[in-house]
């Protein structure tokens, strides 16, 4: 099961990965990302997969969890 | 006094009273810290026997040990004071660590604004064998609250910066020049050269909870200052011990910047223990116990401390940069009685969402302490968002004055 995992450091909150996968992502009060614990279901798994490549500065990662 | 003392110990002193460095083996080093319990200093509390174990299993011999004195917690003294005190232990304990792990390379990371401890690590160092001296070199830690984290201290000696990394990779799988490497606070490392020397029954053996400790405590008491304390002891003993307290004190902020306010009354005879105290949703960390004095006001001390944080963030991370300098801003609106119309609504908010989401535990520390604090003070920041402050307006306070 993958996890949604975000490079703080580069992240820019650019946004898209929300706006693609408002089911896991939202968004604070300044555009950074907030991420919903756990692995991500299968049915949401491949538009997780592009909210990853979507990432401008390519802060998302899919990582196997546990 | 193991690990605090009026003056710098000599190595024929410290050999006289300790004997020479434990024989142990890297194999029996690791089980006797693993079956001490003895938890790490620098304000994680992570089991030592179990990192040291880590380290070793991805070694190959070519580990670094980073002895870690760089203390950038405002409020702590106790790692300066124990580096200025006893030298040689630290660096018996860093020995011990790097014939535990496979290392060759010591490292003594000392923070740049702690001089009598750099100059004891050095002098102390002058008295070791030319084989030790050639394997240890003095790093001076920048200032700064994040300086000493593991991934920053790490940073620092690769490449001069001293900002927290993304993880993984951690410090322990890829570290000082890509190698394995063993990142321990200096009282953890001094601690460990203890329970080598006289095994880890002595050190279950120490004090009312198991095991010893320095602590730093400060605010409201007569005499502040570094206390060696037996796990057990308990707050009142700690303010006995310093003389009392200098007037009267509700809140105490336990754990440092990143721990958290709690009620003095109420934690009286809280017995101070690492595991016990994370049971009770407490922090022990590194040891700050800073006493609120009664007259201040709990609204202003925790803007204060997150101020200080926003200040000290590596400016790495969003949720740091943007939320934490936002909810330091409101909250030192609500401190100065002039708040917005949503200010307290807004940090409770904010506070929530910080956690988890930086490359380092930075805003997770100040989650933490600005939660305990809305917890402690909940009426008084609810009295600032109306513009009143409940420990100014005090009768006694008008009669004083």
């Amino acid at each position: 099961m993958d996890e949604i995992v975000v490079d703080r450091i580069r992240c820019d909150g650019h946004g898209l990965c929300a706006e693609l996968l408002p089911e896991r992502i939202s968004l604070d009060d300044w555009g950074f990302p907030i991420v919903k614990r756990g692995p991500v279901p299968d049915h949401l798994v491949e538009v997780a997969r592009r909210a990853v490549d979507i990432c401008p500065v390519l802060a998302l990662h899919l990582a196997r969890s546990g | 006094m193991e690990l605090i003392g009026p003056v710098t110990e000599s190595l024929a002193t410290h050999r006289q009273r300790l004997g020479p460095l434990s024989a142990l083996s890297s194999g029996e080093l690791i089980a006797e810290l693993e079956s001490s319990g003895l938890l790490g200093r620098g304000g994680a509390g992570f089991p030592v026997g179990r990192k040291w174990r880590t380290v070793a299993e991805r070694s190959s011999g070519r580990a670094v040990v980073l002895a870690n004195g760089a203390e950038g917690e405002p409020l702590s003294h106790k790692d300066r004071s124990l580096m200025a005190a006893r030298p040689h232990l630290v660096i018996d304990g860093a020995l011990l660590g790097a014939r535990a792990v496979g290392a060759d390379d010591i490292i003594f990371y000392i923070g740049i604004e702690h001089p009598a401890a750099d100059a004891a690590i050095r002098h102390a160092l002058a008295e070791r064998s030319a084989d030790i001296r050639g394997r240890a070199q003095i790093v001076s830690a920048p200032a700064g609250y994040v300086s000493g984290e593991e991934s920053a201290a790490v940073h620092f000696v690769n490449a001069g910066d001293a900002r927290p990394t993304m993880t993984p990779p951690r410090p322990f799988d890829r570290g000082v020049a890509g190698r394995p490497t063993l990142v321990q606070n200096v009282e953890s490392l001094a601690l460990a050269a203890l329970i080598a020397r006289r095994g880890h029954g002595w050190y279950k053996d120490t004090g009312r909870a198991s095991g010893i400790g320095l602590l730093t405590a400060s605010g409201a008491v007569r005499h502040p200052g570094v206390q060696e304390i037996g796990f057990g002891s308990t707050l009142g003993d700690v303010v006995a011990a310093a003389g009392g307290l200098r007037g009267d004190s509700h809140a105490v902020l336990l754990g440092g910047y990143f721990g958290g306010w709690a009620d003095v009354e109420e934690q009286w005879g809280l017995p101070l223990e690492p595991r016990s105290m994370r049971s009770r949703g407490l922090v022990f960390g590194c040891g700050v116990v800073h006493f609120l004095a009664a007259d201040s006001c709990g609204v202003e001390a925790t803007a204060r401390v997150l101020a200080y944080l926003t200040s000290q963030s590596a400016r790495q991370c969003g949720p740091c940069v943007f939320g934490l300098s936002a909810i330091a801003a409101a909250t030192q609106r609500l401190a100065t009685r002039s708040p917005q119309a949503d200010d307290l609504d807004r940090i409770v908010r904010w506070g929530g969402q910080l956690v988890g989401r930086g490359a380092c535990h930075h805003p997770d520390g100040a989650a933490g302490l600005l939660r305990s604090a809305l917890d402690l003070f909940a009426d008084d920041f609810a009295q600032h968002q109306r513009r009143r402050c409940v420990t100014v307006s005090r009768p006694e306070r008008v009669a004083v004055a």
